[in-house]
């Protein structure tokens, strides 16, 4: 047993040393996870604050300046255009120039006035309609309080029925607070399903593999020497995520660090049995290259990263209950955002448990029986 | 001199020649190329074609009904009928925050008691409130309730009741492009984006760097063949399979989902060649400066894979990210090949989109040949 | 006028400089081969010829005119093979030369008709459609050197054409060239460190340190050593390792080989003193022996003594066991009904063409691959079935440098001191050993990967002693090593059994089986031969002119069971 431990922290320390031996190698472990949370923390991001729009005002009146202004006062809205003719209007939607027109017919302060439903069209590019529909959704919010504004100006009663919305969590519902934390999952999953794919393949191609395997060290003891230092790397990865987050995004952390560590060391421990399941099968460093890509898509567009895992059609949604990054994603965002405690998160614990004690010893088998 | 003669523009077509030849066959019997170049694609076409949506269909929702008056019952019923909602009837507002707890419901619409009572008096009030964990859905989930509700009241209103009630300003929009608001429309053409750069980029820099990797090359640097000829004859296999990915993809969009091309085929055709060449530019120069699979297919997906997923326009608009990362899209290829999908197939041929954004591609297109020639021809010099 | 010239060649690369001032001249229709210790710049001058690479200074001159890499018509009167495999695995044999055929401006009926000879020359006609990547490895040799003259070149230049290839694939592709030469009037230029090729070629011209030391007709390299060569007999059953140990550590002696159950030795200039009281017997030399006296004049080592390593425990009985074992890969059968033993403190030889199995064997032994059937024994344990620490009592050193390339080679040692469980003042004092040993003080902090050739292997060897093993298994030790490289590592090995360890090794340097107390024969599988070097020796035919060697009488065995098995399979059919 004293012996296995040894052989273990000889294997560890190898693997340390390999993988932290010099600047070049500590940086390509730990930069990118520095630099794509930052990058993707801002680049992946459904929230906008930079809508071109152009003004088609046929009615120049003082009521639909006001909503102008309040359009352009809302550090949303840049308006780039003024038009007078409504065929000016395909010119610029088409030409990317701007993604919402606004118009107002002649007689819209008339209306306004008589108490009559006063329209503005909008017009909105849907190239991407989902930028376009949250670009609509910000104009209801402001015309919204434009009504409720006028109303109360002129004395009017308010709709009858009033819609308050509060949001839990992210009371801003900015959506930097919900993709951020699920980069800690996704980042650390990239890095540490490469690292541990490529460990064993690189091994067994430059045939240390094999001088391993006349030693006393046994299987397990490799996979366990390979597993540990892995997930140290990932916790730590995950860990540089965490503190962007928080120190520059300044996203409140709302739940127990325990929680979020039991997730994740749960989560690296089953990305690790997945990479180093792959390294058993290949024989070559491209092979697990290509392996892990071709897991690693499915993985991220399957997690409920970009679009959420409940507007997928049933098949592929159990299709999810293998992928970890699922679990992770929900982990570390009802973690944080929340503050859920173990119970809440048990369902997502379990699964990655799973995949972690299935991946591993399979692994640790495959080591020496993979047929060569 | 005979041999002088040979080496004219006949023996340069034939040398070409063979060197395709030689690559179509390695192709087809290389099993990584296959992955790469063929199974993949199809998973994305059918990830991006049946499992990713940001339409909100079927979201659970807590339908908390405190007041069964006939007006409440209305907003109900616009929930319960909606193909956006799974809307879940609950009798009290702490059994709907335990389903939100566990996250079985995205959000709560409560009626509160007094709701017809308030309603008369021109004061009721909806709550609705969203898990905002996942803050593009709660978002969402917001615009619909408001939209529902408003429904409601609009009707009620045309029924001649509560007019006072009606807002002074009714938004009334209109999308242009994608009037279903069908997020396939926008995904699609994003998907082509990823299977080019998957083939050209990523595939291209992996057996290029192997040509390197196993001194194959160099066998071929002793014959009569110029480096131009040799990155001409890896550039048009991979182009036509690329092409071939490319019509897969517009197969698929149209017949299996529905996607319009209102743009030109022609048009399309000459932009995705325009972006294949970058791809494949970034590929060759990739390869030809490490010299190794490993090293460069990691550059190749840094430098176009995830750039093409995140900071292409396809899915985050680029006008919303910071000044710092918007000049980084500016010399990524992928935005400009985005900006052209998405006018192609759901616009048209815009050629105020088309022009410029082609022109970009093609300078860097241009460039990344000429940096590859130079790199493969460093070698020999 | 010589058809390929190189003129005051040099080369440096970052400060060193590999090529200094390189001349020789290949005449017309001649083999000219360069020969010289590994990192003589060989290679490098090989590539400056062949257009890859240009000189720093110098010129190349083909038929006259000064060669320039981007003159495409020059470069067709030259057929370059690399070192390197440089064909495509996923293509066949054919397709292989149909694209580079094509790439020469060959087509047609004439590429076909080309193809077709240059397939019966290198005798794959019947292989033609196979998948290069399924062929075995002289094989893809064969082909690689054929694509080279698909284009009807007159000058074939061949960087190290039979590196790593086994004594029959050698002679095969010897013969080739040799009818090239005369069949197609073609002129060859070849690089290689065995030296008995040298005798083959016309003129030679000897590299050392990236100068040429000596150039002409391989007899004027060879006369350096007349009258200084002698045959010496190991007295009373001594076997011949222990006496050229000691030979060598006089310094009097410039070289000494065991060959045929003596001792072969070329003494220092003038050297004519007694020699401890060993009987010798003077006899012709051989290049080899010219050879050694240029490098020994060039300053260069001829290895020191190695004190003996003890096993950490010796046992009684064999420490070798295998009956009837069998290993099958699908429908190929890699290893079929082996059976041999091996005896505690021998030195033990597997002995094979390429493809004969030995590695397979090898890894079985050691626990790395399941046998499909059989027993095998190694120190009384099968190691695939038995507890992990029965391995602590086997060292392997892999065929190609298998450490972790990334570690400094202190840290490899730390590791693998680890992995059998060595700690504390035991471990600390076996890594002093292994580097004091192994003479590896200077670059204990260097990256293992940046070693030179030589001291890679070192490294490799100490790695796989650290626990003092019984047995040491050794594949292919010596394949690529220079002359100079392989008589150290054998000076090591013969002081390892002389503690007591159980040396198995497989090698197809014939010569080299000299150094082990027995040997087997393996081909296709199979077991063809076993017994003492000179039991072996005595199975060759008869020859006229010398002695028959190690190697006639392993080509005689080999091809007697090849015709033997076709035989059989003409039966069968």
């Amino acid at each position: 047993m004293i012996a296995a431990l040894l052989r273990i922290r000889t294997l560890v320390q190898k693997e340390l040393l390999a993988l932290l031996r010099d600047r070049r190698s500590r940086a390509v472990l730990f930069a990118p996870a520095i630099v794509q949370s930052l990058l993707f923390g801002y680049a992946a991001s459904y929230d906008l604050n930079h809508v071109p729009y152009a003004v088609f005002d046929e009615d120049r009146s003082a009521a639909s300046r006001d909503l102008i202004a309040r359009l352009d006062g809302s550090g949303v809205f840049d308006r780039v255009a003024e038009i007078s003719r409504a065929s000016e209007i395909a010119d610029l939607v088409d030409s990317r120039q701007v993604l919402l027109v606004i118009g107002f017919g002649p007689d819209f302060a008339r209306r306004m006035t008589a108490g009559e439903p006063a329209n503005v069209l909008i017009i909105a590019d849907g190239r991407n309609s989902n930028t376009a529909g949250t670009a609509l959704s910000y104009v209801n919010a402001i015309v919204e309080r434009f009504n409720t504004n006028w109303r109360e100006r002129h004395g009017l009663a308010s709709p009858p029925v009033r819609v308050t919305v509060r949001a839990w969590y992210n009371q801003n519902l900015e959506t930097r607070w919900t993709m951020i934390p699920a980069l800690v999952g996704t980042i650390t999953l990239l890095q540490t399903l490469l690292l541990t794919a490529l460990s064993v393949a690189r091994e067994r191609e430059d045939g240390t593999f094999d001088q391993l395997l006349v030693t006393p060290i046994r299987p397990t003891e490799i996979m366990v020497g390979k597993a540990l230092p892995a997930t140290m790397v990932g916790l730590i990865q995950a860990t540089l995520i965490l503190l962007v987050a928080q120190l520059w995004f300044n996203i409140p952390f709302a739940g127990s660090f325990v929680t979020l560590y039991a997730g994740l060391v749960l989560f690296v421990v089953s990305a690790v049995g997945i990479g180093l399941f792959i390294s058993s099968l290949v024989a070559t460093m491209q092979q697990a290259m290509l392996f892990s890509f071709v897991l690693l898509m499915p993985f991220i567009l399957l997690s409920g990263l970009a679009t959420p895992i409940g507007n997928m059609p049933p098949a592929f949604q159990y299709l999810t209950f293998v992928n970890p990054l699922r679990y992770a994603i929900d982990i570390s965002r009802r973690v944080y955002l929340e503050g859920a405690g173990f119970a809440d998160i048990a369902p997502d614990l379990w699964p990655l448990a799973v995949i972690g004690a299935v991946t591993l010893p399979v692994a640790a088998w495959m080591f020496r029986n993979r047929l060569v | 001199m005979t041999s002088g003669a040979a080496d004219g523009i006949t023996g340069r077509g034939r040398r070409l020649r063979a060197l395709i030849v030689k690559e179509s066959r390695q192709i087809w019997r290389d099993p990584s190329s296959i992955a790469l170049g063929i199974v993949m694609p199809a998973i994305l076409i059918v990830l991006f074609g049946y499992a990713l949506s940001l339409d909100v269909r079927n979201t659970p929702v807590a339908l908390v009904m405190e007041d069964f008056s006939a007006e409440a019952r209305e907003i109900a019923a616009g929930f319960q009928l909606s193909p956006s909602f799974d809307a879940r009837v609950m009798t009290s507002m702490a059994a709907a925050e335990r389903a939100m707890l566990a996250a079985e419901v995205n959000g709560i619409v409560r009626i509160p008691s007094g709701f017809a009572r308030g309603a008369a008096a021109g004061a009721a009030e909806v709550q609705v409130l969203v898990h905002g964990t996942d803050a593009n859905t709660a978002r969402i989930i917001e615009g619909y309730a408001l939209g529902a509700i408003g429904k409601a009241a609009e009707r009620r209103a045309a029924e001649g009741q509560l007019v006072a009630g009606a807002g002074p300003a009714v938004v009334q929009s209109r999308m242009w492009f994608n009037e279903a608001n069908d997020s396939r429309h926008f995904l699609v053409p994003g998907l082509i984006v990823l299977i080019m750069t998957l083939i050209g980029a990523f595939l291209t820099a992996l057996v290029m760097a192997r040509e390197w990797e196993r001194g194959t090359l160099e066998a071929i640097f002793v014959t009569p063949v110029r480096a131009g000829e040799i990155l001409l004859g890896k550039t048009i296999p991979y182009f036509v399979m690329g092409m071939i990915g490319l019509a897969f993809s517009v197969l698929a969009g149209r017949f299996l989902f529905h996607v319009p091309l209102r743009g030109s085929l022609v048009v399309l055709v000459i932009a995705s060649s325009l972006y294949l060449l970058v791809a494949l530019g970034i590929g060759l120069v990739a390869s030809a400066v490490t010299r190794s699979q490993f090293v460069a297919s990691q550059i190749a997906l840094l430098v176009t894979f995830l750039p093409a997923m995140l900071l292409s326009g396809f899915l985050f608009d680029l006008r919303s990210m910071p000044v710092a990362v918007q000049a980084i899209t500016y010399v990524l290829p992928a935005r400009y090949f985005v900006a052209l999908l998405q006018t192609i197939f759901l616009a048209g041929d815009i050629w105020s989109v088309i022009l410029p954004n082609g022109a970009v591609l093609a300078g860097m297109a241009a460039l990344l040949m000429v940096l590859a020639r130079v790199a493969t021809r460093k070698r020999l010099d | 006028m010589p058809v390929l010239e190189a003129r005051h060649l040099r080369k440096v690369f970052d400060g060193f400089v590999a090529v200094d001032d390189v001349s020789f001249a290949v005449e017309p229709g001649e083999v000219f081969g360069l020969l010289g210790p590994n990192g003589a710049g060989k290679s490098t001058t090989m590539m400056m010829l062949a257009g890859l690479l240009p000189p720093d200074a110098g010129t190349v001159l083909i038929d006259g005119q000064a060669f320039h890499p981007r003159d495409r018509a020059l470069r067709r009167t030259l057929g370059v093979v690399p070192q390197d495999l440089a064909i495509y695995p996923e293509l066949s044999a054919r397709e292989n030369l149909e694209f580079l055929g094509r790439l020469y401006g060959v087509r047609g009926a004439d590429l076909r008709d080309r193809i077709a000879e240059v397939l019966e020359r290198i005798g794959l006609a019947g292989r033609a459609d196979d998948r290069v990547g399924d062929l075995s490895g002289g094989m893809k040799r064969r082909l690689n050197f054929g694509a080279a003259l698909l284009h009807r070149p007159r000058v074939l230049i061949l960087d190290e054409p039979t590196v790593g290839v086994d004594p029959l694939s050698r002679r095969e592709l010897w013969e080739i060239i040799l009818r090239l030469v005369s069949d197609e009037g073609l002129t060859v230029l070849l690089s290689t460190s065995y030296l008995d090729e040298a005798e083959r070629c016309q003129r030679v011209a000897v590299m050392h340190g990236g100068k040429v030391l000596a150039a002409g007709p391989p007899a004027s390299v060879r006369r350096l050593a007349d009258g200084r060569t002698f045959l010496a007999t190991p007295p009373g059953g001594e076997p011949a390792r222990i006496l050229q140990a000691r030979l060598l550590d006089d310094p009097s002696v410039v070289d000494a080989v065991p060959e045929a159950g003596r001792v072969r030795l070329v003494r220092a200039d003038g050297a004519t003193g007694d020699l401890d009281g060993i009987e010798t017997q003077a006899t012709s030399p051989r290049f080899e022996d010219g050879f050694m006296v240029l490098l020994n004049k060039a300053g260069d080592r001829k290895g020191r003594a190695a004190a003996p390593a003890r096993p950490a425990a010796t046992r009684d009985g064999p420490a070798v066991e295998v009956r009837d074992l069998v290993r099958r890969f699908g429908a190929f059968t890699a290893v079929d009904h082996l059976s041999f033993e091996v005896r505690s403190g021998e030195i033990f030889g597997l002995l094979g063409p390429n493809g004969a199995g030995k590695t397979t064997t090898f890894r079985m032994l050691c626990g790395l691959l399941p046998a499909t059937g059989g027993t095998l024994r190694v120190a009384g344990a099968d190691l695939r079935q038995a507890r992990a620490s029965a391995r602590q009592r086997i060292g392997y050193v892999a065929q190609k440098f298998s450490l972790y390339g990334q570690l400094s080679v202190s840290e490899n040692l730390e590791f693998f001191a680890g992995a059998y469980g060595l700690a504390g003042r035991l471990r600390a004092e076996r890594i002093a050993w292994a580097i004091e040993e192994f003479e590896l003080t200077g670059f204990a902090r260097l990256a293992s990967g940046q070693l030179p050739g030589g001291y890679k292997q070192r490294l490799a060897m100490a790695a796989a002693l650290m626990h003092q093993p019984e047995i040491l298994f050794l594949d292919e030790p010596t394949s690529g090593a220079d002359p100079l490289a392989r008589r150290e590592f054998w000076r090591r090995i013969t002081a390892l059994a002389q503690g007591g360890v159980t040396v198995i090794v497989t090698t197809h340097f014939m010569e080299e089986a000299e150094y082990c107390d027995r040997v087997v024969i393996l081909d296709a599988g199979r077991l063809h031969a076993e017994g003492t070097p000179a039991e072996i020796r005595a199975l060759a035919p008869a020859r006229d002119d010398r002695e028959p060697t190690m190697e006639d009488a392993f080509v005689a065995i080999v091809e007697e069971a090849r015709r033997r098995g076709d035989d059989d399979r003409a039966r069968a059919a």
